[in-house]
């Protein structure tokens, strides 16, 4: 290949470096950083402000019964909720900042946070 | 009567600096008239030239060719003094200062590839900063980085595979252009 001979050995180096930069630098600047936190809420209020490092469940009583929550480390999910339709639950696991999975018969919510705020909207 | 007459004498240096500008000029319209998906990405043709310049004649006379590069591009495609022509600026100053350094290179393991690239990135960056303290005002901006990261490495590696093939397929004239 004529086009791979004008390559010098440290223009790949280059290549890669800056790949590896571009590749770092996406979760860097689209997840408002990494989720860390994970909010759980009732009636609008919160229940829990958990670390997203440890395994844990929280079971969380609302005016259906209990929704149960479970922390693992990087990700949340709502296991099991007494609401009709189960939205919630199908949503699965969320590991992104601003995801939200909404219980609502039961008036359960649990958000992932991360270091900055992310929106969900902005207009000017 | 004395008759003032003001000579300019053009040195040969001139006239190659000129020809090069021009045909930096003619990319940059080039350029200009390939769409692409995003405004603010451009595949930056012109490099082509500068990096050639500079490997061939230096980097004051890359500087020069630049300069007038960005000035006649803006005039011509309507942009002198808007937004766009200073962000063009402030990427090419960067890119320029990234290429004085870069330069110094060991030519034997860094080629016009290499130079690309790092140029292509400064320029991005350079935009990126002067866009984040003058004209948006949000480190929202900064969002767009990958984006522009990933462009900058495809363009500017192309750019350098064509200005590393110009360079070898046309060794040095000194005496012509």
């Amino acid at each position: 290949m004529r086009w791979l001979a004008l390559i010098r050995p440290g223009d790949w180096l280059v290549f890669l470096l800056v790949a590896a930069l571009v590749g770092f630098s996406i979760p860097q600047f689209w997840q408002g950083g990494l989720a860390d936190r994970a909010i759980v809420r009732q009636e609008g209020k919160v229940f829990a402000e958990v670390d997203l490092r440890t395994r844990r469940e929280i079971l969380v009583p609302g005016p259906l019964g209990v929704t149960r929550i479970v922390i693992e480390p990087g990700r949340a999910r709502v296991v099991a909720d007494p609401g009709p339709r189960q939205y919630c639950v199908k949503q699965g696991w969320l590991m992104r900042p601003g995801e939200i999975a909404i219980c609502a018969p039961n008036r359960v919510s649990l958000q992932i946070t991360g270091r900055t705020k992310v929106y969900d909207s902005l207009s000017y | 009567m004395t008759r003032s007459v003001i000579e300019l004498a053009v040195t040969p240096e001139d006239r190659r600096v000129a020809w090069l500008a021009t045909a930096a000029v003619g990319l940059s319209l080039v350029d200009a008239a390939i769409p692409t998906p995003l405004p603010g990405i451009k595949p930056g043709l012109a490099n082509i030239v500068t990096l050639i310049v500079l490997l061939r004649y230096g980097w004051g006379t890359a500087v020069w060719v630049s300069v007038l590069r960005v000035l006649a591009g803006s005039l011509l495609l309507g942009y002198f003094l808007a937004p766009g022509f200073f962000l063009s600026a402030a990427g090419t100053t960067l890119s320029l200062l990234t290429l004085g350094l870069a330069r110094h290179l060991p030519a034997r393991w860094f080629g016009p590839v290499s130079l690309s690239i790092l140029a292509a990135l400064a320029h991005i960056g350079g935009q990126l900063l002067l866009a984040r303290a003058w004209l948006i005002p949000h480190d929202g901006v900064f969002l767009l980085l990958p984006v522009f990261a990933a462009a900058a490495l495809f363009f500017g590696t192309i750019n350098g595979l064509i200005a590393a093939k110009l360079l070898a397929d046309s060794p040095a004239p000194e005496s012509t252009p």
